[in-house]
């Protein structure tokens, strides 16, 4: 069964169970020590017991996903030529790294399909899983290469342009998403087709049309899958408060996350909508247990910062510490959050200027243009947002903030 | 919220580790011949390349781990290449511990190896891991006398390449340098000398009365003839001691140092030699010279790049020169023409130095301790 496979432009991970809600007192120990010195990393040691446990790993040996990898990999040990068998494995990966928001998964994935990949013609089945892999790496237009020569094999794959007419919509596209819809709505299920073209009509200027016709199109398949549904719940909720519907996005946040689906995105989506409106305490609750995540992180931060929560400060330091080690390794993968932690909890407006303007140039999803638009504005370099300006004119995005922040610039330019 | 819970809640919180894409940290030090280092290598990724929860539980205990120690180390040293002029360093584990990185625990080696010769170039290769994760990285810190690089070992760069004499030469100029300037800010035998010629250098003695110079530039070329004097004459035996050319023991260097001290400070409290005080600057500077010339000795002076440390040293103790002139000059010329530049800061300063100079000469002579550390 194939569900929408929109890209994940972050790494969602899920709170770990064991770690976060069944604390372990051997390991409290060290991070009460750890507490001490702030989020500073502990020191080389030698543990006291054989019995200490050291790492707990996304899943059990035993247990029937770790069995099912293991088999994976060790069909392919037997044949690492077997193209079927790398792709399987090359897959299964992949949907870990989504599932867990663990990009550990993405390297092992690459690893099993290089064979082929290297190759000056790979199969089309690994360019589309190569594409994959790209675009979580956000090398957009290298994916985009990579998913057009596989419709050149295929163009009646649904999947090859569910992911063209998403990743269009990442660099703000709309007419390279529109055309891939179009290409999509023949060979998908009606709920998909109408999925994808009002992902494009709920950016231009067309919301208040493409809630309805979402809503109209979910409603008529109660049937769809939980994961899919969560993506549309979603999509109504910023439909909605593009026309400045704050209840009516609520709402929808709410039936999103009662379907009890561990998604990032949405947890992200709405924290910023409760920041948005002065609700911190609520973010706190919501985003408790989900330091492991960048994205997520960085919202609770600035949640606690609001409340002078007393753990602000460690998670401030954690993230620097996240994004320090990033930088060693040479990723970019998180810039729009690196900038709203050098504006909103590091006071560094130039320093977030950078970031936004940097992390624009490949990414123009609405978020990215807001905080290129705060940090111009807070780093008093008006022109430095004008291709995000640009971007609001043209696209003709509805949101009243961000019409709030564009009349900020007129105000400013006077 | 009592503290407690707050603690709790920031603890737990700190247990949180990150995801991240898979990283291996290896620091890696080079001492003449000798290598050492240590690799922190992330447990969930030795799992996934040899298995380490051996019961399948899910959880790597520290008794795991130790298990595979054996194994660990043969793996990661297979993985890694350490050569010094084209020729194999061989490495061997010599300690295991475990730390915490931001996205879990960590196994950590500490190596150590041994090449033919103090390498000129070293090469490192590293293939940890890139057969099934092709976004693995290895972050390289590479140290060299007390200088470190990072470098990044991925999928399309495993080889790395240092020339160790170019990194070399310049930190050696640099560090003498440095060391030049520390032992005048440190020295403050060779700041009270100058500071005594200097003190008058604002003033012009006329019938026995001290009097204001009337232009900044009187008191600067004052100023200026007595560090060039100062300069010429210590450099010329600092060089010459350096060199093995002479050299004089160096009880009888620091007690002539602290008599030039004493010496230049009295000829302020009674004047014999007035504006050609560059004279003396430069005579006890002769002796000066000596003295820098034990501490650069102290520091060991390397036999291939001789005139470069000597270079950097002096340029070093020239540059802390001229920071105590810069700082004093200005400061002099302003006060100069009252009442407290004179009797305060040149009388009782001058008094102040002739008696700590002459402590100095007591210590020096008779080899005691009475204020020095």
């Amino acid at each position: 069964m194939l569900y929408s496979p929109f890209p994940a432009k972050n790494a969602w991970p899920r709170p770990a169970k064991s770690r976060c809600i069944r604390p372990d007192m051997r390991r409290l120990l060290i991070p009460v020590l750890v507490c001490a010195l702030g989020a500073a990393q502990a020191a080389p040691h030698t543990p006291r017991s054989d019995d200490e446990v050291l790492e707990h790993l996304p899943y059990k040996a035993s247990a029937a996903e770790g069995k099912e990898l293991r088999q994976l990999r060790r069909a392919l040990a037997e044949q690492p030529r077997n193209l079927a068998r790398a792709l399987a494995l090359a897959r299964r990966y992949f949907d870990l790294a989504g599932a867990e928001g663990d990009p550990r998964y993405i390297g092992y994935a690459e690893a099993a399909i290089r064979p082929w990949s290297q190759a000056a013609d790979p199969p089309p089945e690994i360019l589309v899983m190569r594409a994959l892999l790209r675009q979580y790496r956000h090398e957009f237009d290298a994916a985009l290469a990579d998913l057009a020569r596989a419709a050149e094999h295929d163009p009646g794959s649904a999947e090859i342009w569910s992911w063209r007419s998403a990743i269009f919509l990442v660099q703000a596209d709309y007419a390279g998403a529109r055309a891939a819809c179009a290409k999509l709505a023949p060979v998908a299920s009606a709920l998909l087709g109408t999925a994808c073209i009002s992902s494009v009509d709920g950016l231009t200027r067309k919301s208040a049309q493409a809630y309805t016709e979402l809503s109209k199109a979910l409603a008529r398949r109660p049937d769809a899958d939980p994961d899919f549904k969560l993506w549309i719940q979603t999509r109504l909720a910023e439909m909605a408060l593009r026309q400045g519907r704050d209840a009516l996005a609520e709402r929808h946040f709410k039936a999103g996350l009662a379907l009890g689906v561990t998604d990032g995105f949405i947890l992200a989506a709405y924290a910023d909508f409760l920041l948005d409106r002065g609700r911190a305490a609520e973010v706190v609750a919501l985003l408790r247990d989900w330091e492991r995540s960048d994205i997520l992180l960085l919202r609770l931060a600035l949640a606690e910062q609001a409340l002078k929560h007393p753990s602000a400060p460690a998670h401030i330091a954690m993230l620097k510490q996240r994004f320090d080690a990033s930088a060693r390794r040479g990723d970019k993968l998180h810039q729009q959050e690196e900038a709203r932690f050098h504006l909103y909890l590091l006071g560094d407006a130039p320093g977030a200027l950078r970031l936004a303007a940097e992390n624009y140039r490949l990414q123009r999803e609405p978020r990215d243009a807001r905080i290129l638009l705060e940090a111009a504005l807070a780093a008093k370099q008006l022109a430095a947002a004008q291709p995000a300006l640009d971007w609001l004119r043209a696209s003709g995005y509805e949101d009243p903030l961000y019409a709030k922040l564009a009349q900020a610039f007129k105000d400013g330019a006077k | 919220m009592s503290r407690a819970l707050a603690l709790l809640l920031l603890c737990a919180s700190l247990a949180a580790q990150a995801h991240k894409p898979s990283d291996s940290y290896l620091h890696l030090k080079i001492d003449g011949a000798e290598v050492t280092g240590q690799w922190d290598i992330a447990l969930r990724d030795l799992e996934q390349a040899i298995g380490l929860d051996t019961n399948g539980d899910g959880e790597i205990t520290w008794g795991e781990l130790r298990a595979h120690h054996t194994d660990i180390a043969a793996y990661a040293l297979a993985r890694l290449s350490v050569a010094g002029d084209a020729k194999s360093c061989p490495l061997a584990v010599s300690g295991h511990q475990v730390d915490q990185h931001s996205d879990g625990a960590y196994a950590v080696l500490r190596f150590s190896g041994i090449c033919e010769h103090a390498p000129a170039v070293i090469e490192i290769g590293y293939n940890l891991f890139f057969d099934f994760d092709a976004q693995h990285k290895g972050l390289l810190n590479l140290e060299y006398q007390g200088r470190v690089q990072s470098l990044v070992f991925a999928p399309e760069q495993t080889k790395q390449r240092f020339e160790l004499g170019a990194m070399s030469a310049w930190r050696q100029f640099m560090s003498y340098g440095r060391e030049g300037a520390w032992h005048i800010w440190i020295g403050y035998d060779h700041i009270l000398f100058l500071i005594s010629l200097l003190l008058p250098a604002v003033l012009l003695r006329e019938r026995r009365r001290w009097l204001p110079v009337a232009r900044f530039g009187d008191a600067f070329w004052d100023v200026f003839k007595i560090v060039t004097a100062f300069t010429v004459a210590h450099s010329i035996t600092l060089s010459l001691a350096a060199m093995g050319v002479i050299s004089l023991p160096s009880r009888l260097v620091e007690s002539a140092i602290a008599t030039s001290v004493v010496l230049a400070a009295l000829n302020n409290l009674t004047p014999v030699v007035g504006g050609r005080r560059w004279m003396v600057a430069f005579a006890f500077g002769l002796i000066h010279g000596f003295g820098f010339a034990s501490v650069l000795t102290e520091l060991g002076l390397p036999r291939d790049t001789l005139v470069l440390a000597l270079v950097g040293f002096n340029l070093g103790v020239e540059a802390g020169q001229l920071a105590v002139v810069a700082a004093f000059l200005p400061l002099a010329y302003f006060l100069r023409a009252g009442w407290f530049y004179q009797r305060v800061i040149l009388f009782g300063g001058s008094m102040v130095i002739v008696a700590i100079a002459l402590i100095w000469l007591l210590e020096r002579v008779l080899d005691m301790k009475l204020i020095s550390a």
